[in-house]
């Protein structure tokens, strides 16, 4: 028999945290992700809060206060994100930065705009908008996602404050669709000396820049000792520009995370989907995981769902509704499909917002606002009330209540 | 025109032929795949699974295009299978893919071509080999035999060919009079496949045991390989003539109340994943369906968890992988988390990296140094672990390991049965 006293469902920073949070509060906890982590896709940017009613934040704290009622912000009020977000840098340690200050950092995307956000991986760092160096981009003809004299003029175009150039090189050696992890890896190993045939093309161009970004393929393993090989060599600082997905810094992000799980004692399980349960008295007594065939129980004391929202299909749509797939559970949504969306592309959509509604202890609710499982929470992507695409707040709302359901869970 | 004239529609008509282009419609680029493949990491002639799967099914669909060459630097360590966050089966298409450019591609005169072919079969061999196995192991250990070996066939001469068992595990249970415990509702049917057979009767014996220590009569019925090294080298009427033989064997046992336990975690990849996805023989699904892997199996039906907790086995620390057979099936974490409060030995996860073995891939000449660069990092984990000893439930991954390390490598269910009988 397998059990547990708390199981995750959902392997990424929401899932992740809920676990790690329950096994610090000594519970015996079991993560169930049906694939690898999603954090493989993420940017690795850690956001907040970076819009509040469409302005930008200086400082995402200045409104998380703010959030209107439902909001998962407002749930689990903003001692808890900041909460959330210490519990992060103690385990991104010294893979992240921006842990200096509560104010947003302005981070340059491979598309050239601006994203602000609270955490970022320290390979970004001296790429930050806010600094003055000039800045010189490097693109690779083989890594398209990155059009690096394109991403240079919008950003210039967007008022930074600082000269910034954007070339498109050759990366030596490599074949046109060698995969973003065989750049990492020939450069974590300096195959036949990567690294200087690559300074070599990329110093005709230098000029005056004292900063130079690459697409985020500095290495898997050793990120830092990459950079700074090149920044040596080049004279310069050397920073990346997050893209994706896939992600390396979303990889390197999974690969701390899951190993500060494994050492928390939690037990990881991918591969399987949750694909039901069983109730009685108004708690889950335990889910089916469908090991290609076969629906095994795993039974626990108190569960988390954590399995993402309408991209990580923990929300589905359909002619029919929007649903929550695993435990069925009620998602707030319009019965006519065509109020769920707005006409202009980038309006406010209220398909968004969906998700399970939750109280504040994180127990989904059922239509009539009563809650469904007394040992049920939920946390991340799949709480509705907040339009985290819009906001930057995914990860923030990710850490938050991940790190409430997990410590509740193991409390319970 | 009223709703039910046209919906659904029919958009792929019902064929013989498998269709897997619904899979390769659900993939929308992500490259997941690509990232996890470990052959991709290191390999430049080998363009990732995204290619080998969705994109080459689609290129191929047009007469004039042939399936290409690279498809056989594919492992089939089938992660891209545990990446893929849209569901397309991609060790299946690369499977398919690999049997067309075998029957339509590859000279059935090249080196090759026999070279694959005799690794595929490696049970056949085996079963000729094991009958004068001190003869055998002379033979295949001589070192010019090797460099024969490489130099006509392409089977690496960095590599020791395993040892065979002087006495085999069917020998052994043969002579003891088979299962020692007889029961009506408790009973297991056990896919010993060739290599627990033949060359390591120790760890199938320990399954044996264990399985009788909990009290299920255990029947071991004549069998064939499991098909991974066919599948894996495109040798595809070979793989269904042994999945035919034992799809038919083990769905008798079925009927009669008998659920298939594993020992090997490609084995029950194969009863489970593969023979479902390639194969339409009465009873496919249901073998497919009471297919467990051992330890797995009495983790669901057994209290091995508690049991464990404290027991004492004489065994020194273990340096764990987990194959990437294991990995597909959920099971990477379950023998270093079923073996975290035995006494006296400490059990290290030596990381998700793949061992680089992938079965046959490795004892490829040509494959030879890739395989070793991809295991760079295991041994490296190894070497970091405590103690001098490796565990894991694959053969070739232990092989891998042995070879990279030096050091014995055994398997799960050999330290269960210490902890535990007697």
């Amino acid at each position: 028999m397998i059990e547990s006293d708390v199981l995750v469902v959902g392997g990424g920073l929401a899932g992740g945290t809920a676990a790690l949070s329950a096994a610090r509060e000594g519970a015996d906890v079991r993560l169930v992700s049906h694939k690898e982590s999603t954090l493989r896709h993420a940017s690795g940017l850690i956001d907040v809060l970076g819009y509040h009613d469409g302005t930008l934040l200086a400082d995402p704290f200045s409104a998380v206060g703010d959030m209107p009622e439902g909001h998962p912000y407002e749930r689990v009020g903003s001692a808890a994100v900041e909460a959330g977000l210490d519990l992060f840098d103690e385990v991104a340690g010294d893979l992240y930065a921006g842990s200096h200050t509560t104010k947003n950092a302005l981070v340059p995307t491979h598309g050239g705009t601006v994203k602000p956000t609270a955490r970022y991986p320290a390979s970004v760092a001296p790429g930050l908008a806010s600094d003055d160096g000039e800045m010189l981009l490097v693109g690779f003809e083989t890594l398209t996602d990155f059009d690096a004299p394109l991403a240079a003029d919008h950003l210039q175009n967007a008022g930074v404050p600082f000269e910034v150039r954007g070339v498109t090189a050759r990366f030596p050696m490599l074949r046109a669709d060698a995969k973003i992890t065989r750049y990492a890896k020939v450069l974590d190993t300096d195959e036949k000396g990567i690294r200087s045939q690559l300074v070599e093309a990329i110093e005709p161009h230098l000029g005056d820049a004292t900063r130079v970004g690459f697409p985020a393929v500095l290495g898997h393993d050793h990120p830092a000792r990459v950079r700074e090989a090149l920044a040596d060599a080049l004279g310069a600082d050397v920073f990346e520009v997050p893209s994706g997905p896939p992600s390396l810094p979303g990889m390197r992000l999974e690969d701390v995370l899951f190993a500060v799980l494994r050492e928390a004692g939690v037990t990881i399980e991918t591969g399987n989907p949750v694909v039901g349960f069983e109730a009685s008295d108004g708690r889950i007594d335990h889910v089916a995981v469908k090991r290609t065939h076969q629906r095994v129980p795993y039974f626990a004391d108190e569960f988390v769902l954590a399995t993402g929202g309408l991209v990580g299909k923990g929300i589905t749509t359909s002619r029919e509704g929007v649903r929550e797939p695993v435990f069925d559970l009620h998602v707030p949504h319009p019965e006519n499909r065509y109020d769920w969306f707005e006409d202009e592309a980038f309006g406010d959509h209220p398909f968004a917002r969906f998700g399970v509604a939750v109280d504040t202890d994180l127990r989904p609710l059922d239509g009539s606002g009563a809650v469904e499982y007394a040992n049920l929470r939920a946390a991340g992507g799949v709480l509705g009330g907040a339009d985290f695409a819009a906001e930057k707040s995914g990860s923030g709302i990710s850490l938050a209540t991940g790190r409430v359901a997990g410590r509740r869970a193991a409390q319970s | 025109m009223s709703d039910s004239e046209n919906f659904p529609i029919d958009v792929f008509p019902e064929t013989e032929e498998m269709d897997l282009r619904p899979g390769a419609d659900s993939c929308y680029k992500c490259s997941a795949c690509d990232t996890s493949c470990p052959v991709a990491e290191v390999d430049d002639d080998f363009p990732g699974p995204k290619f080998q799967g969705p994109e080459q099914w689609r290129l191929k669909r047009k007469e004039d295009t042939s399936v290409d060459e690279s498809v056989m630097k594919c492992s089939n360590c089938m992660r891209c299978d545990g990446a893929c966050p849209s569901g397309v089966p991609l060790s299946q298409m690369h499977n398919t893919a690999r049997a067309e450019y075998v029957s339509e591609e590859m000279s059935m005169l090249s080196t090759e071509y026999w070279r694959n072919r005799i690794l595929a079969n490696y049970g056949t061999l085996a079963r000729i080999g094991s009958k004068v196995p001190r003869l055998t192991n002379f033979v295949m250990g001589n070192s010019l035999v090797q460099q024969v070996n490489e130099k006509f066939l392409g089977i690496t001469a960095e590599r020791e060919f395993p040892e065979f068992a002087t006495e085999t595990f069917v020998e052994w249970f043969e002579k003891r009079g088979g299962s020692t415990v007889q029961s009506e509702d408790k009973r297991v049917a056990y896919f010993h496949g060739d290599y627990a057979n033949y060359n390591t009767p120790e760890v199938a014996k320990a399954l044996v045991r264990v399985f009788e220590h909990y009290g299920y009569e255990v029947a071991v019925p004549d069998q064939r390989c499991s098909g991974t090294p066919m599948f894996a080298n495109g040798m595809m009427d070979d793989a269904r003539r042994a999945a035919k033989f034992n799809v038919e064997t083990f769905h008798n046992l079925v009927e009669d109340g008998y659920d298939i336990v594993c020992s090997c975690t490609s084995c029950s990849m194969a009863l489970r994943q593969e023979y479902p996805e390639l194969f339409t023989f009465d009873g496919t699904a249901e073998v497919a369906a009471h297919t467990y892997e051992a330890l797995e199996y009495l983790r669901i039906y057994e209290d091995v968890e508690g049991d464990l907790k404290g027991a004492k086995p004489n065994f020194p620390n273990l340096a764990y992988h987990a194959p990437c057979h294991a990995r597909n099936q959920g099971l990477d974490g379950q023998a270093v988390n079923l073996f975290s409060e035995l006494d006296g030995l400490e059990v290290t996860d030596v990381g998700d990296s793949c061992s680089g073995i992938s079965g046959t891939y490795g004892w490829k000449e040509e494959n030879y140094d890739t395989s070793m660069k991809i295991g760079e990092e295991m041994f490296e984990h190894m070497e970091d672990a405590p103690g001098e000893t490796g565990l894991t439930e694959c053969p070739t991954c232990a092989m891998q390991m042995g070879h990279g390390s030096g050091y014995e490598i055994r398997h799960p269910l050999e330290v269960v049965e210490s902890a535990l009988v007697n």
